[in-house]
Order: C-alpha cells, then structure tokens, then sequence
C-alpha cells in the first residue's frame, strides 16, 4: 500500500491529514489553516481517500455524513406525513373496501388521494422500511469509515508535536515563565494536572496531559446499540418470534387462548369502574358524564395436562387466577394479556312469555340463548314453540322480503317462531324483533310476548409474546451508555514542550465543551505561572459586530 | 387554605417572582454607564437570579402540593403538562445559569417561560381523575423526564434567539431580518392568544350552540370566546348569542379555529400598536439588550444544552416511552402520533449534532436549527396534543 511519508520520516496511510508522530499538517488544505480541522485528529479515512471501484462508491455513499444527515432529514419529514390523518391501524373498519371508503368519507378528495398513496398505512410501506434500512446501512458504514482511523490515530498519540501542530491549535500560549519556576515548570504541571484527573505523559522536555479520551468512542457505542435495536425490529418479521393475537371472552365463559397453545382462559366476571368525581370543567366542555376508573378481568389461567389431546378440555391444570388491568397485564411463559375492550350488557338470553291475545293468558316461558338457539322449545305435550330462523343482528327486509342478518353477533336480535299449541296443532309462525312483530298468516291466536332479558359483560383482550424484547432492551440500554459517553464527558488534549531557552509552548484541544478546558488551563496558568493563552478563534465575530454596535451608538 | 388552594398561590407566587427577576435582568443590562457600571451589573443580575430561585421553589411547592392533593403526579392533562414544562426550563435555566454564570440567558428564558405558564392557565385548571391507561408509575417516570429533555433541549433555542438577535443584522433588508422578526411576532401571537383567553373569561363570556358531528351525532359545544367560525349545522343555544359568522364541515374543529383566528388577530393588533409606538422592529428594540453578550459562549452554551437535553429527552421520550407502551397495550411503538411527533424531534436533533460535528455547522446556523427544534416542541405540545387525535390527545 501506498505511504504517505511526513518530514519526521513516519509513514502515514494515505489520505492522512495530520502526521500522527509530529502532528505536521500534511495536505495542502491543512497546511493553509489557521487553526487546524482536528475531526477524527486528521486521520485517513477510507471514503475520503478511495473513490475508484464501484464498492468505493457505495462505500462513499453511505459513509458520507452528508448522505446520513439526508437521510435522517428524509424519514423526518415522511414520518410527519402520516400523522395529517388517522393511520389504517386505528381505522375501526375490517377490510380494504371499507378502510378505502372511510378516508373518502371522512376526509374527501384528499383522504382518497392519501389513501391511494398508501400514507394511510405508510410506517408498513417497503419504500418506509428501505429508507429506515439505507439509515441503518449508514449508520454501520459511517461508523467503520471514521471509527477505525480514529482509534488507530488515539491509540499512537505521541507526546511531542511540531511546531506546525502546536501553532495551529485553536487555544495556544507561548512565553516565558519567572525564571525560579523555569527548572521544575512540567513538574509543577504535571502534578496539578494529576490533581485534574488528567493522565499525563512526559518525553524529555514535552507533557502531554490527556483527559476523558474514551469519551470519542461514545458515538460508536451509540450507534452499536442503534444498530443492534434495529435488528431486534428486524426480527418481528421472522416466525415464531412475535405473537399478537386477540380474542373476546364472555364471562363465565372458557376458551383456548389464541397464539398460547395448550392454554385455556376463563373469565369469572369483567369489571368496569368510574371515578365518582364531581365533573370537571373539561368533562362538561365535551359532555362526559363519567371518567373511567378501571378495567378488569378476573381470570383463570389454564394449561392443558400433558397428554391431553389438541382441544381438550376436560382435566384442565389451574396454572394462575389473576386479575387483568390496564398497565397490569397477566404475564406467563414470555407471554402476556392485556385488557384491551369491553363490551358491557351484550345479549345473552330473551325470554318470552307464550300468550294468549285475547285473554291474556300464558302457556309458559321459553328463554332463548342468543349464542346457542335450540331447535325447539317445549313446554308441554301439546304445546311447544320451534325456532324456525334467527337472525342475530336483524338489519331490515332485502327486496325478497326476507329478514337479514348483519353478523353473527346478538346486537339486534330476530326470531321466527312457530307456536305449536293445543288449538293449533300445526303451528302458527310468527316473526318477531324488538319492537316488531309480523305475523305471515295473518291473525295469530298467540303471541310470543317479550318477558325478559339477560346480558352478560364482554372482555376484549390480546395475548402478545415477544421474543426480541432482550435484544430492544440490550440495544437500548448500549444506545444509552454510548450517548451519555459521548455527550457528558469529553476529551481534552494539552501540549507542552519547554526549550532549552527556557520558553513554554502551550497547545490545547478539546473536542467539545471549550468552556471547561479554559477554566482548566486558567488553573494550570495561574498554579505553574505559565504564560496567558489565547483563543485563536476567539470574538473574532464579537469584535466585529461589538464595533458596528459601537459605530451605531456614536451615531445615536 | 386547602391545599389544593396553596397549590395555586404558589404558582402565582413564582409567575409573579418570574416577571420581576425578568425587569432585574433588563435592569442588570441597561445599567452599563462605565462609572462602576460592571459591579451595579452583578449586584442586579444575582439579585434577579435569587428572586429567579425563589419562584422556581415556589414552583416546585406548586407541583408537590398539587401531587398530594390530586394523588398523581401533575402532569396528567394540558394545564398540568404544559406549567409542569415551564417549571423544568426555569430549572434547566438555573442549570446553565449556574454552569455558566450568564444572566442574559434568562432575558429570554424567563418570559418564554412566563408566556408558557399563562397558556397554560387558559386550560381547564381542576384536577382530573385519572383513565385506567394513566393509572402507572411510568405516567409520572415517562412524562417527567421528557418533559425535562425537551426544556433543556429549548434552552439551546433560547441561547440561539440571543445569538441572533446580536449576530443578524436588522439594517439589511434579508431573510434573516424576516425570520427572526417572524419568531417574535410569534410570540406576540401567543401573548394575543393568552389576552383573549383572560379578556372573555374576565367578563364571563359563555355561548353555547348545538351542532352535528362528523358521525352524524347531534352535540353540545361551549364557546367562551364570540363564535367567527361554527361547527358544522351549528345552532345557537345561548338566548342572545352571536351566530358563528361563517360554518364550517364537521371535519374542521370551529372552536379551535374560532381560538387561533382570534389570536391572530388580537396578537396582530398588539404587534402593530408594538410596532407603531417603538416605530421599531422588536428585535432592534431588543439589539441594545444582547449587545453585549459573546457569541461564542452564546454558541457553546446552546450547543451544550443540546448534549445535556438530548441523552435526557431520548431516555424519556423514547426508551421510557417504548417501556410504558409495552407494559400497557403489549407493543413498544404504534406509531401514535406523538410517539412519532417524539421520533421526529429525536430525529430533528441527532440532525442538529451530525451538521454540527461533521459539517461545522457553528454558530448562526446551529443557532437557527435551535430554534427549529424549538418550533418542533411547540409543535408537540400545542398542535399534536390538541389538534391530531391519538392515544396521547389532551383534547
């Protein structure tokens, strides 16, 4: 490979800015600073330094902070595009027809043009997953591209630096100490950058007092546990490793639990509470009457014995009793349910009394359960009432005149009964709905009078397990440490070489937090008598515009 | 007093200590005649930084008395966030304050803080019981913590609005000139906003009107400022209320327009009597104030504040967010929009540190991205919590 070889005679990579034994500058662009660029401390770095094949390219591409800071600006501004409207996931509608209508209908021609565009469901869109995968991609070949050099280039650091270097350090001092101190200068230094907790090193008449170094590795952490916490995302794709699934369970009701194989639940009773508050403002501004306190479900846990057969439900083993609430999910094997919709009052049985029109006597009662209809309902020899049709959520007559049924739920029920009583052995059929009756035939005898109802509570809930939970967690936590790292500590480099005439030069460096070091180095100045630094990029802005504000007052 | 009272006094008591160490700080400014001008300078600046203290304790007196009447920790609803966000940038103030010893800071922290407070007393202020999905630690782990990233996130806006009221030259005709004028008429607007509020409520204006939603419902609104804009098929119920002057279709809230159009206009109206009797822009009037900080401190501190907030903001905003997700409805992220709002503003800032740390971008530009991502917070707390309807909505 191809050297780059600095006057001090050390071989540097290609692509070196810095020499990393002297610190001479050792590009043309370098050299023609005032204050040298000390990112990444002047090392090659590859994508700076290759741009032939095709791999270069990509390389460059993807290492290009420019290419990330895009990126990140692209997935920001397409992110905040699917919050103008309400995502498809909390869309109540079950099909694609239906979600298609609801963005027209709710929202015009704009909700069906961003519809058609897919925004409505646009973090599940493969262009939204390409863009977070170019960022990831970007993240891993940055990191490489800059990390590399700058550990090699920290890991080498000499003590002492040429002139070239020193000279172009955004902080600098040079002069002479009172000659009593001249002697013992970087021994007094040395011990007070001790006390600083700096780590100091010393070769012949050059200090080099380092603090806080690992501190430039903080974004490479981070950006490790970025990448390890997208791939955990990555996982949810794979088989096996995420269950969501969710189920409706009645009380007093047991069911297998969908996605936990073997496992029964059984719901004893659901709970609803509201707060018994005086309303507040905010509820008489929207017209709530109640604030929701609590939703509960008290549940067994069942497993299946070990060798029951799929579906088996007799020999249930107990595994746990608990009661679910939001925020306190039950949570078993890696598994987890969490209470997630009620429906309070459902339908659960009718009763009608079998009656005499005119004389108002009754027969008896028939009780139907609306999740399980009998064919026939028998209340004695001769008398007895069929269930001919039911129709469980009546939505009206089609163009036949025949009763529809909108689902299988009992939200409005219908009934077409035929009454089979002593004076009418044959039966006489009757359609009955809430607050209809039709009778085919004509004029009835009887009646099925409504009696009575039942309803039962309904608990909606979702079973999830997630087997990338450790790996988010892992990732999260290293994204953390290697933020906090890089953020609240940071690496601060002071040079001094003392000549044989006895002059001081005084270099600094800090990558970020100048304030800090400066308030160092006025302890050091004042402690070891050195002479007065000064900030080489310092107010040079301030002076400009404190004299056009001076200019301005004179005027006024 | 019951306590919840005290709670409310307290507040007042550090709104009140906020606008005098505001005029202690102009007064620490303006004082600079040569003849022992430095030491007067100190003797106002420490004196406002004191009283500064003494609000924010009362302030946090506010909240912890709040939080033992109410049971929860205040930030459960508009009010409660929104007083609970300005506590945290006068405390994140202080911080810097303290780490930096510049008092001109709080020249514009204080009153943004000062304008967040009494927007926030326009919400309804009495205590709300809590919904089931509020019911967790992680309300009170989760909101705090973002709350405290993002205001000390909006010091580095602060840091950045001085640096260009000194830095940006309002003698030339410029975008720059435009922008920030453009900021500060914006905060105008705000103050217009929080006037209206105080001025229809002082003279208990209430109108009330029936109208149909978007599902076709018949519902009930109260209007406690004169309707300009009416829910859809609106019908006045108040005997001897205005009319809504124009109706709008059920998709479009008329009371929230009704809210900003009125702000714009009374904030307008304030702007130009501001305008007229100064015969100023503000930010000339506000150039003798910051003439004398320096920029390149005024560039590290905002740069600072942005590596202080955003490790804070990414732990609360984010990874304690995804930990409460997961423990309430069984997934860490739904894309609700304010967890991605909250994406978008981590986003925002990881954008500000690579353009910093690669690109040089120093000084008059960070000091614009700054007040971007400010904008971004506003954005979260005015636009997403009252506007985009999700799991998060206040509204």
């Amino acid at each position: 490979m191809e050297k780059n070889v600095c006057v001090c005679g050390h071989e540097n990579p290609v692509g070196t800015k810095i020499c990393v034994n002297c610190g001479r500058p050792l590009t043309e662009e370098a050299k023609s600073q005032k204050v040298l660029d000390m990112k990444y401390d002047g090392s090659a770095i590859r994508s700076k330094t290759y741009n032939k094949s095709i791999v270069d390219k990509v390389w460059n591409f993807f290492s290009s902070v420019k290419v990330g800071v895009a990126l990140i600006i692209i997935t920001l501004v397409v992110s905040s595009i699917g919050t103008i409207l309400k995502q498809e996931a909390f869309v109540a509608a079950g099909n694609e027809a239906g979600r298609a209508a609801f963005y027209e209908d709710s929202y015009g021609s704009f909700g069906k043009l961003y519809y058609t565009l897919g925004f409505s469901d646009l973090y599940n869109q493969i262009w939204y997953l390409v863009l977070v995968a170019m960022l990831g991609i970007s993240i891993i070949v940055a990191s490489i591209d800059r990390g590399i050099p700058l550990h090699k280039s920290l890991k080498n650091q000499r003590v002492r630096r040429h002139e070239s270097f020193m000279k172009r350090q955004r902080v600098i001092a040079e002069g002479y100490v009172p000659s009593s101190d001249s002697s013992k200068v970087l021994d007094v230094v040395e011990e007070k950058m001790k006390k600083l907790n700096y780590k100091v090193r010393r070769d012949g008449e050059a200090l080099l007092a380092e603090k806080g170094r690992f501190s430039r590795y903080g974004p490479y952490i981070n950006h490790v546990g970025l990448i390890i916490f997208l791939i955990g995302v990555l996982m949810h794709k794979f088989p096996g490793v995420y269950v969501d699934e969710s189920m409706w369970i009645r009380e007093g009701e047991t069911r297998a639990i969908p996605g936990m194989e073997g496992y029964f639940l059984e719901n004893k009773q659901f709970i609803f509470e509201t707060h018994d508050n005086d309303p507040t403002t905010a509820q008489i501004q929207q017209g709530v009457n109640a604030v929701a306190k609590n939703y509960q479900t008290d549940i067994v846990l069942y497993k299946q014995a070990e060798d029951a057969l799929p579906g088996q439900t007799d020999n249930l083993e107990v595994v746990k009793e608990y009661s679910i609430r939001v925020n306190h999910p039950l949570e078993h094997n890696g598994y987890a349910l969490y209470q997630m919709d009620f429906r309070l009052n459902e339908l659960k049985e009718m009763s009608f009394q079998l009656t005499n029109k005119e004389t108002g006597e009754a027969l008896g009662e028939v009780a139907v359960d609306l999740r399980n209809p009998k064919k026939e309902y028998v209340i004695d020899e001769n008398t007895k009432v069929e269930l001919m049709e039911f129709y469980p959520d009546f939505s009206g007559f089609n163009n036949e005149g025949e009763p529809q049924t909108l689902s299988p739920n009992p939200n409005n029920p219908a009934f077409i009964f035929n009454m089979i009583t002593p004076e009418h052995p044959d039966g006489e059929i009757s359609f009955v709905a809430i607050q209809q009756t039709v009778e085919p035939a004509g004029d009835n005898t009887y009646k099925m009078a409504f009696s009575g109802i039942d309803t039962i509570n309904m608990s909606g809930l979702t079973i999830r397990m997630d087997k990338t939970i450790p790996i988010l967690f892992v990732g999260g936590f290293i994204f953390l440490l290697g933020l906090a790292i890089g953020s609240y500590w940071n690496h601060r480099r002071i040079w001094i070489q003392q000549f044989e005439n006895g002059q001081i030069r005084l270099a600094a460096h800090t990558n970020k937090n100048w304030f800090s070091i400066k308030k160092d180095l006025d302890a050091i100045t004042e402690h070891a008598h050195l002479p007065q630094y000064i900030d080489q990029l310092d107010d040079e802005k301030d002076k400009d515009k404190d004299e056009e504000n001076d200019q301005e007052d004179q005027k006024n | 007093m019951s306590l919840i009272d005290l709670s409310g006094n307290l507040l007042e008591v550090a709104f009140i200590a906020y606008l005098i160490a505001t005029l202690l700080i102009g007064g620490s400014i303006k004082s600079n005649k040569p003849d022992g001008a430095e030491k007067r300078a100190n003797k106002w600046g420490n004196l406002a930084i004191l009283v500064t203290i003494i609000g924010f304790l009362s302030h946090i007196g506010y909240f912890i008395t709040r939080w033992i009447h109410s049971g929860h920790a205040p930030v459960s609803n508009m009010f409660e966030f929104t007083t609970a966000f300005g506590m945290f940038l006068v405390g994140s103030f202080i911080l810097i304050f303290f780490m930096y010893r510049v008092t001109a800071l709080g020249l514009v922290a204080l009153p943004i803080a000062l304008l967040i407070i009494a927007w926030a007393g326009m919400f309804p202020q009495d205590v709300t019981p809590l919904v089931p999905s509020l019911q967790s630690h992680w309300l009170t782990i989760h909101v705090i913590t973002a709350a405290l990233g993002q205001s000390i996130l909006a010091i580095s806006a602060v840091a950045g609005l001085i640096y260009l009221l000194k830095d940006v030259d309002t003698k030339k005709k410029g975008k720059q000139r435009f922008w920030l004028e453009a900021i500060l008429y914006f905060l105008v607007l705000i103050l217009g906003n929080i006037v209206t509020s105080a001025v229809f409520n002082a003279v208990g204006y209430e109108a009330q009107y029936s109208y149909v939603d978007k599902n076709g419902m018949s519902q009930e609104i109260i209007y406690n400022v004169p309707a300009i804009f009416g829910m859809n098929e609106s019908a006045t119920l108040t005997e001897g209320a205005m009319d809504p002057m124009i109706e709008v279709p059920a998709f479009i809230h008329a009371l929230k327009l009704t809210t900003v159009v009125w702000a714009i206009i009374v904030g307008t109206i304030l702007y130009i009597l501001i305008r007229l009797i100064a015969r100023r822009r503000i930010a000339d009037m506000l150039k003798p104030l910051v003439k004398k900080v320096n920029l390149q401190l005024f560039d590290e501190i905002g740069y600072r504040s942005v590596l202080i907030g955003f490790p804070v903001f990414s732990l609360g905003a984010l990874v304690f967010a995804m930990i409460w997700a997961q423990e309430a409805w069984g997934r860490f992220w739904g894309w609700d929009p304010k967890e991605v709002w909250a994406l978008i503003t981590w986003l925002f800032y990881a954008a500000f540190l690579h353009l910093r740390l690669s690109k040089g971008w120093e000084g008059n530009k960070s000091a614009w991205l700054a007040l971007i991502g400010f904008a971004i917070i506003i954005f979260n707390l005015v636009v997403v919590n009252l506007v985009i309807a999700g799991l998060h909505s206040y509204a």
